[in-house]
């Protein structure tokens, strides 16, 4: 995608109009200025081609990867390609997508849905609108290149924590304001399906839960859990699985705020009392959101076991440390234990076999504390630590421990 | 050991028949079978499990063997949408809590059964609920399952609509002896409503859905050949190797930090 544009360079240009300057014998020689014969025809000095080698025979570098290289008169530099601005300037109809937005960020299901959306608006004709939903704090930066046309931010204490009746109210508001031809959810267990369930409900219409092949006439969709497919008539409120259409990824999109809507504040019937404090080894290992794995390279169990409980994470370990019975076998990350799907995995002396590698290819951030260097975890890691594994423990619990009793110090 | 809990709390548990994954045999819906198992602990005298389909089905037996005296049945046909004859049932006489799954195992599957009751009973409906804690005063806290084994407390007043989650307590066996004992209950409301969307489905075994291929959308032939070739990296990570311990964990602290793992 990216392609290399050049700039230019006044003082080198500079120098070699000024003929009295000390350099500018060296920079005249490399500045080919573009000649044009009387026909308009660039003509080339075949003189002033290559360049002189060190022992002083002229050298000619046919790669043609980059004549000028090394001169210094032109730098480069790499710009991500402008994709074309899809514009809707009135739209005739919006299909509405409410993204599951999990943690302020635009999930790839969430793509997934609003190039469903896009599918649709191509399908149907004419100038239509993705408007984009969202509750809550934002931390997204892309929603241009995600296919937002039309994005509603709704925020403030109403909608904080959880608050489906809140959300349900505002979308309430907006069928009234705009009725988009089309809602769309994200089936996700992350918010998606209850608030388009709720929503069906309140607007006491037909839904589509497990779609995943929409067109305007029939949907596709997955029924009796996902043992048949249902083939039926299309309705306006549809809940996309995974994968349901392609995500978008060659057109910007304008994002033009549109004012939230103000419904009417009804005390909810669910009090959020906040999320509970879980048992970081109940939570399966397949899971889990921060893991601390072990492997050869641990060799005081007592500090790994003690690590594992200060920083909260869940216990995991590779075949070596499962075969010796330092693990039970359900701990065991790779291809013939669990594929892991943490967001965060310190590796604490594995040294990263393909098994190993294959059972974390779905986790975000990899750390990897190891003492050796060229090993494969360590290129997979996005943070690698070479340095034995107790010490760096020990450092890491200390620091964790005073993070702790700041937070406590600063609650009191 | 039950939690605390009004004596004389009334339940009632809606359960349908499931389907084995992998077998496609008929069975006790998982997720019913953890509603009923819920119900058994909050309160067995207070527990009424209801069905609403065919009296003869003998997978309700299954829900009887784990210890009720009767299961109730609201004959219903096949096609019939069950939610009119539901919430008529329900609303003649309401119980405390209503407890069903989140998705039936068989049919439409929308989950969309909870919701429609509660706006059709005006009652709160608690999603994926993995635990009632206690009961008092006319509300219940509840354990509300979030993705990754996270846990939400909830509080909501009585009488309210819950759909049993997966990470609920497992439902017990069912013992062959109580099941046959049970007493099926039937009973005909003459309320049957044919569901008429689903007279124009076709259904069929779930086909597999291919996966995504990568796509390359390359411009210039370089790229696709760059493409082509060039080896899946990682995107780099940096790399600690002569700084001290301490400040090795510091770097790790910080990457743990700002991604909101340490709570």
């Amino acid at each position: 995608m990216s392609d290399e544009i050049i700039r230019r360079d006044p003082r080198a240009e500079w120098i070699a109009r000024n003929r009295l300057h000390p350099q500018h014998a060296a920079m005249v020689e490399q500045v080919l200025a573009e000649v044009r014969g009387p026909s308009g025809l660039i003509r080339r000095n075949p003189h002033a081609v290559g360049f002189i080698g060190p022992n002083g025979i002229k050298r000619i570098d046919r790669l043609n990867t980059d004549t000028q290289a090394g001169s210094g008169a032109r730098r480069k530099a790499t710009k991500r390609a402008e994709l074309p601005l899809h514009r809707v300037e009135t739209p005739d109809y919006y299909i509405a997508v409410v993204p599951d937005f999990v943690g302020g960020r635009l999930t790839s299901h969430d793509r997934d849905v609003l190039g469903q959306a896009h599918q649709l608006i191509r399908e149907i004709g004419g100038a239509g609108a993705v408007l984009a939903i969202i509750f809550g704090e934002s931390r997204e930066e892309s929603f241009d290149r995600a296919g937002v046309d039309r994005l509603m931010h709704l925020t403030g204490e109403n909608y904080a924590g959880y608050a489906p009746e809140a959300c349900v109210a505002a979308l309430e508001q907006v069928e009234q304001l705009l009725s988009p031809r089309f809602w769309l959810f994200p089936d996700s267990v992350s918010g998606g399906f209850e608030i388009g369930c709720r929503l069906a409900a309140r607007l006491d219409e037909r839904i589509i839960t497990q779609a995943w092949q929409v067109d305007l006439q029939t949907t596709f969709c997955r029924g009796a859990g996902g043992t048949s497919d249902i083939s039926r008539p299309t309705e306006r409120i549809l809940l996309m699985v995974q994968e349901c259409a392609d995500p978008i990824d060659e057109t910007r999109h304008e994002v033009l705020a549109i004012e939230a809507v103000q419904p009417k504040v009804l005390k909810s019937t669910l009090e959020d009392l906040g999320q509970v404090a879980v048992d970081p080894n109940s939570v399966a290992l397949g899971e889990a959101e921060f893991i601390l794995s072990a492997g050869n390279g641990v060799h005081d169990w007592d500090n790994f076991h003690h690590a594992a409980t200060v920083l909260g994470a869940t216990e995991a370990g590779s075949r070596v440390v499962v075969d010796d019975g330092h693990m039970p076998r359900f701990r065991q990350v790779g291809a013939s234990g669990t594929w892991v799907t943490a967001r965060v995995y310190l590796a604490v002396g594995i040294s990263g076999a393909v098994q190993h590698l294959q059972g974390i290819a779905q986790c975000d951030k990899v750390v990897a504390i190891n003492t050796d260097i060229g090993c494969d975890m360590v290129k997979r890691a996005a943070l690698s630590v070479i340095d034995d594994s107790d010490e760096v423990l020990c450092e890491l619990i200390k620091l964790v421990q005073e993070f702790r009793q700041r937070e406590v110090t600063d609650a009191a | 050991m039950p939690p605390s809990v009004a004596a004389g709390l009334r339940i009632t548990a809606l359960v349908s028949v499931g389907k084995h994954p992998s077998s496609g045999r008929a069975r006790r819906a998982d997720q019913d079978a953890r509603a009923v198992e819920m119900g058994l602990e909050l309160s067995p005298q207070g527990l009424e499990v209801v069905h609403a389909g065919d009296a003869q089905e003998a997978i309700l037996r299954d829900y009887a063997g784990m210890g009720l005296n009767s299961v109730k049945v609201i004959q219903q046909p096949v096609e019939a949408d069950v939610v009119p004859a539901l919430s008529e049932y329900l609303s003649a006489d309401l119980p405390d809590i209503v407890l069903t799954g989140v998705r039936s195992e068989s049919g439409e599957s929308s989950g969309m059964m909870a919701y429609l009751l509660g706006e059709k009973l005006g009652l709160p409906v608690v999603t994926r609920v993995a635990e009632i804690c206690s009961i008092s005063g006319g509300r219940a806290e509840v354990l509300q399952a979030l993705p990754r084994g996270q846990r939400r407390a909830l509080r909501v007043a009585l009488p309210f609509i819950a759909s049993v989650d997966t990470a609920a307590t497992p439902a017990r066996q069912s013992a062959y002896g109580p099941a046959m004992r049970a007493q099926l209950e039937a009973e005909n409301r003459g309320i049957e409503i044919v569901d008429a969307v689903r007279v124009n489905w076709t259904e069929s075994p779930a086909r597999k859905r291919p996966k995504r291929l990568k796509v390359v959308k390359a411009k210039s032939a370089a790229d696709r050949f760059r493409a082509a070739t060039a080896k899946a990296t990682g995107e780099g990570g940096s790399v600690m190797r002569n700084e001290t311990a301490a400040e090795k964990a510091q770097a790790i602290f910080n990457l743990l930090v700002e991604e909101g793992v340490l709570r």
